[in-house]
């Protein structure tokens, strides 16, 4: 697997300092995502795992450690990905069309503004919004302003895609749909994009991700081994409900971060970098579980 | 009905369909008693009180000063407009009699109305306003966007702001006719010392105003121009003026605000033909009907003052989007 990782990171620490000393919040974080691969960082609010997405994305400068996509050192924002907030960030003067407009227009300065134009309603339309275009973003729902803010990741046809908690803002209903719409945006196409999100919904992870990788709380906070996906595509939330191996896989994940919350002592740690995928171990207490994992979404 | 209240509490028009009784009792009938026992109480008080220029005039005798600068005003108007047409005829009868003679109007050169003095003053503070923001704006979002350049410019704002009209203005006097020499000027030198000194006392609630609401722009509205990678001029024009609108326009009703009040004094010392060259000139006059028309005035200067601001606040409403994004 270390052969064709597309994003690689290695070692990475990170402290903020605070008034009593530096408070470190990631330490020695290794991660390996494959090209076209959609990996999911999982972990509860408060974790760090927005800090460790600021710093794939170049957001954020690591203390320590290297992050490299496509083989090269990352050094501030590339101009082929694209994040999408978990708070829209939207620029409320504009338009949803200008919004994505101004996206196409950074993204590709040699077109012309009439093709920035098309472009950007055409990448609208593909998330849904087609009729929508014309609206400023505060007469827009919670959704389809994430839907928006989709559709200016999108629009740039970016090679990687950071999703910070990009449905965490949205009602439970509202998530569920538009979390189909990811699966069929970012996961299910053909020339899949290089995708890392980050959720604190167990669900949400299994239903988009090829693979999970939970985030241990700390602080610092560290990771846990990688959980391999393996179902098929395209998947339904309706379909994994009532799938086996689907239960198997949440009921896994939900062992590995209550493991590292409940038994302190002993967190599985990922100690020479992410190593294969941790056996499938069914075990107890899923159900009682579930509703509370959700809880905190 | 509802707009009446409104109009009268000057907010939006109410979401409500129907204001209340006690609504309208409060939002009209109180500013009706409240405005009934301040004139009461200033005819009482004025009664008693004997100057040089004769009694403190009390709301009639104001009042009938204000019709009586208005009738000054149109009377004004109608001896400019017999003047001009005495000479059109004139003139036309020289042509009539020999086509080849070059004929001119000679402008009327009657003293300027009240209305024309408040004309020539708000002409002045919007020229001082205009120059105020000219320079406060752009020195502002510097100011937001550097801590460098905010604290090099801090001192200034710290030491320059309290300063009253009354001490910049010789400053501007003898600086603007030092460098303002011209034989046929644009304008008045006294317009320009009101206007420079308007905009010297105007200009800090902009500039600080500004300079607060750039540098506490939402840090994931500036991430997203970061992660879009707009450019410096695109950064500026599409996120951070936009985003930091509501308060430069804080700013801006507020320096308009100070700009208003400072004109008059301004005015005073540098004869600038407005509304306070008219305060002091009733004043030097100490006719008996003096004191009435500096009351008019202190009534206009605050109407205007308070319209001024409205325009303002409308205009702020305008481009504030809410912090929905």
């Amino acid at each position: 697997m270390s052969g064709d990782a597309f994003i690689e990171v290695r070692g990475v620490s990170k402290s903020f300092p605070s008034p009593g000393g530096a408070r470190a919040v990631l330490r020695e974080v290794s991660l390996e995502v494959r090209q076209g691969e959609f990996v999911a960082i999982l972990g509860s609010m408060g974790s760090g795992k927005s800090t460790l997405l600021s710093i794939l994305a170049g957001l954020l400068d690591p203390d320590a450690g290297s992050v490299t996509i496509g083989g090269e050192r990352i050094r501030g924002i590339r101009s082929d990905a694209a994040f999408v907030f978990q708070n829209y960030s939207l620029l409320p003067w504009f338009t949803a069309l200008e919004n994505v407009r101004l996206a196409v227009g950074a993204a590709f300065p040699d077109l012309s503004r009439d093709e920035q134009r098309t472009r950007a309603l055409r990448t609208l339309e593909k998330v849904g919004l087609g009729n929508a275009v014309a609206r400023r973003p505060r007469q827009l729902s919670g959704g389809m302003r994430q839907r928006v803010a989709i559709a200016r990741a999108l629009a740039t046809e970016p090679q990687v895609m950071f999703l910070d908690e990009p449905l965490g803002a949205l009602d439970a209903l509202t998530r569920e749909s538009l979390q189909g719409e990811l699966a069929r945006l970012c996961g299910d196409g053909d020339g899949r994009v290089t995708t890392v999100m980050i959720t604190n919904s167990v669900d949400e992870a299994i239903l988009l991700a090829d693979r999970i990788v939970p985030i241990l709380p700390g602080p610092p906070a560290t990771l846990g081994r990688p959980i391999e996906v393996a179902l098929p595509r395209p998947r339904s939330a309706a379909q994994l409900a009532h799938d086996d191996a689907a239960a198997q896989v949440r009921t896994h994940v939900i062992a590995t971060l209550t493991d590292a919350v409940v038994g302190r002592g002993a967190p599985k740690r990922c100690e020479g970098g992410p190593g294969a995928p941790d056996r499938v171990r069914p075990t107890i207490r899923t159900r009682e579980l579930q509703p509370a994992a959700e809880e905190t979404s | 009905m509802s707009t009446l209240v409104s109009i009268l509490r000057l907010e939006r028009f109410p979401t409500l369909p129907r204001p209340r009784l006690h609504d309208v009792a409060r939002h009209v009938g109180m500013p009706i008693v409240a405005i009934l026992i301040f004139l009461f109480v200033w005819s009482r008080a004025s009664a008693g009180i004997e100057t040089t220029l004769g009694q403190i005039p009390g709301p009639a005798a104001v009042w009938q000063q204000a019709g009586a600068l208005w009738a000054d005003h149109v009377a004004e108007r109608a001896r400019a407009a017999a003047f001009y047409e005495r000479q059109e005829r004139r003139n036309a009868a020289i042509l009539a009699a020999d086509p080849a003679v070059r004929v001119a109007i000679a402008d009327y050169t009657g003293k300027p109305t009240y209305i024309d003095q408040i004309v020539t003053s708000l002409k002045t503070v919007f020229a001082g306003f205009a120059l105020a923001s000219l320079l406060a704006i752009p020195l502002g979002i510097a100011c937001g966007l550097s801590a460098t350049i905010n604290a090099g410019i801090n001192p200034f704002i710290q030491i320059f702001r309290p300063v009253s009209p009354l001490a910049w203005l010789p400053i501007v006097t003898m600086v603007v006719s030092a460098l303002y020499v011209s034989p046929d000027p644009m304008f008045e030198k006294s317009f320009i010392n009101s206007a420079i000194t308007v905009a010297l006392c105007s200009l800090w609630p902009t500039l600080i105003n500004t300079g607060h609401g750039v540098s506490s722009i939402d840090r994931d509205l500036m991430n997203v121009a970061k992660v879009l990678r707009l450019n410096w001029t695109t950064t500026l024009v599409k996120v951070v003026i936009p985003a930091s609108l509501p308060l430069i326009f804080t700013g801006l009703r507020l320096s308009l605000g100070v700009g208003w009040m400072v004109l008059i004094a301004a005015e005073m010392l540098a004869q600038n033909p407005g509304l306070g060259k008219f305060v002091w000139d009733e004043f030097q006059n100490g006719s008996s009907d003096s004191l009435g028309r500096i009351m008019v005035a202190v009534f206009t200067i605050g109407i205007i003052g308070f319209l001024l601001d409205r325009v303002m606040l409308t205009v702020h409403r305008l481009v504030d989007f809410g912090s929905k994004r």
